[in-house]
């Protein structure tokens, strides 16, 4: 009972600790590559190879000055960022990164907790983290940040709609709304091929989820400063900050597990090196779409979110389903 | 150990509801309302109602809250939260009042006294609630209603688009 506990806890804070260190290590590299995209070096000054880059932005930002502007709501004000990150956070408990390793001569599911809908949770709790933006937007007494958390909350729950019904296919297809059992059933085949539909609805969906370019409307510099985060600084806006990171990490490691096979591989690598490959090569078209597209005005976004992917998710969900009642037993 | 779970869920359930009447910004009654819901997930968990408690976050917690946020986010913008309210009661408050608390008061004792009626016996399997038993409880013993409320919702929308189509 006692190891069991501690093997929990022990696995929860291992994934939490390693999510920040991925967020830091991710910012300097998405900042390399963005320089690199752009014919330019990028932070090459902190240590070798810029290396020590994400230490230094975080001692700077941890001894900034927490400026907590004239007027505001204070509770909601400083909810807001810790909600943010919350969401953040619990989407990963469920997501499983590896096949199961022995640990003291048990065996321990490289996953945090396993419950039967772990798919439908991930969706619950990563639709909670959308209050972090908006109360952060509306806390600080800001227009630019009202109208940057109302434009946020518009775009997530449209897009949530579409991503929601891409991965019904999937979910017909396995049989289970179980993360455990959609890995399982692709040992043959990953889900890729035949829920391409699936996969491309899943993905861009994705990406407007995350607030990253080319949907990156919330925070449009041009027009609304930095949008929900405008007035927050110091640590409160890293919570923000770090949030949006992990989110990043928590789409493409659920977009690995539910269409890439999850953590399955050639087993010249462990399964969990495989699963970080996979991961890894979403982040990087993360940072390629940002690095390549123009941001979409907001009228277009709206438009292509209700009348082009959501009527695509659905039918790509009621073909799968026709497909699953009348060819597949 | 889950009676423990319930009793914290259920106390913050009801702190939540008070929050929701009492509070004197409508952006802190909303998000005492979401609070609510999260609670009341918590408890249909305890009850195996896991496909219940998870839909009832995604759409109330996470969908039609944040509508209810985005109307008064835009409604307050460029107002101040209201600081007074006290001494304005509406006709006939007090009274009313007391009454519906004396009723409701009457229902819990009664419940408590009776509680061998009604307190229905548990499910006597853990999968009482997963995705398979809901479906098929949806689309066989409960069709009738099902498809009624996918009628009065349809309507609503119909009703919605011909709305908007004026303007």
């Amino acid at each position: 009972m006692a190891l069991t506990v501690g093997i929990d806890i022990g696995k929860a804070l291992l994934v939490i600790i390693f999510l920040q260190a991925a967020f830091g290590y991710l910012t300097l590299i998405e900042r390399k590559l963005l320089g690199r995209f752009q014919l330019r070096p990028g932070p090459n000054r902190a240590g070798p190879f810029g290396l020590l880059q994400p230490l230094a932005d975080g001692v700077k930002l941890l001894f900034k000055e927490e400026i907590i502007p004239a007027g505001v709501d204070r509770f909601v004000f400083l909810i807001a960022p810790m909600l943010s990150l919350l969401g953040a956070l619990m989407a990963f408990a469920v997501i499983p990164f590896g096949s199961p390793v022995h640990i003291f001569g048990r065996l321990v599911p490289l996953q945090i907790a396993g419950p039967s809908l772990s798919l439908l949770y991930v969706f619950a709790v990563a639709s909670l983290g959308v209050y972090g933006i908006v109360l952060g937007g509306w806390s600080s007494q800001n227009k630019y940040g009202l109208l940057g958390g109302l434009r946020s909350s518009a775009q997530i729950i449209s897009y949530e709609l579409a991503m929601g019904l891409s991965v019904i296919g999937v979910l017909l297809a396995a049989g289970s709304a179980d993360l455990n059992q959609i890995v399982s059933a692709q040992t043959r085949e990953w889900f890729v091929f035949p829920q391409i539909v699936g996969f491309i609805v899943y993905f861009i969906c994705a990406i407007a989820e995350t607030n990253r370019a080319p949907f990156d409307l919330p925070e449009a510099e041009q027009e609304l400063v930095a949008g929900y985060h405008t007035e927050y600084t110091g640590m409160k806006f890293a919570m923000f900050f770090m949030a949006e990171y992990i989110n990043m990490i928590t789409v493409s490691a659920l977009a690995t597990t539910l269409f890439l096979g999850g953590w399955h591989g050639p087993a010249i690598l462990p399964s969990y090196l495989w699963f970080l490959i996979k991961v890894a090569i979403f982040l990087f078209v993360f940072v390629w779409l940002r690095a390549t597209l123009p941001r979409l005005r907001y009228d277009r976004l709206m438009a292509f979110g209700w009348k082009v992917l959501l009527p695509v998710a659905l039918l790509n969900a009621i073909g799968t389903a026709a497909w699953v009642a009348l060819v597949h037993p | 150990m889950a009676n423990l779970i319930a009793i914290l869920a259920g106390v913050l359930c009801l702190f939540m509801g008070v929050v929701v009447i009492s509070a004197k910004n409508p952006m802190h009654a909303v998000i005492a309302l979401v609070a609510n819901f999260v609670g009341l997930g918590v408890l249909f968990l305890l009850l195996h109602a896991e496909f219940l408690a998870v839909i009832e976050v995604i759409v109330y917690a996470g969908a039609v809250m944040v509508l209810f946020l985005f109307v008064v986010a835009l409604l307050m913008a460029g107002t101040r939260a209201p600081q007074e309210s006290r001494g304005k009661n509406l006709p006939g408050q007090v009274p009313l009042a007391l009454a519906v608390t004396g009723v409701f008061a009457a229902l819990v004792v009664f419940a408590l006294a009776v509680r061998t009626v009604l307190v229905a016996p548990p499910p006597s399997t853990t999968d009482f609630g997963s995705i398979t038993n809901f479906g098929r409880a949806l689309f066989t013993t409960y069709l009738l209603p099902f498809e009624l409320t996918a009628l009065v919702l349809l309507a609503a929308v119909i009703g919605v688009v011909f709305l908007a189509r004026e303007r």
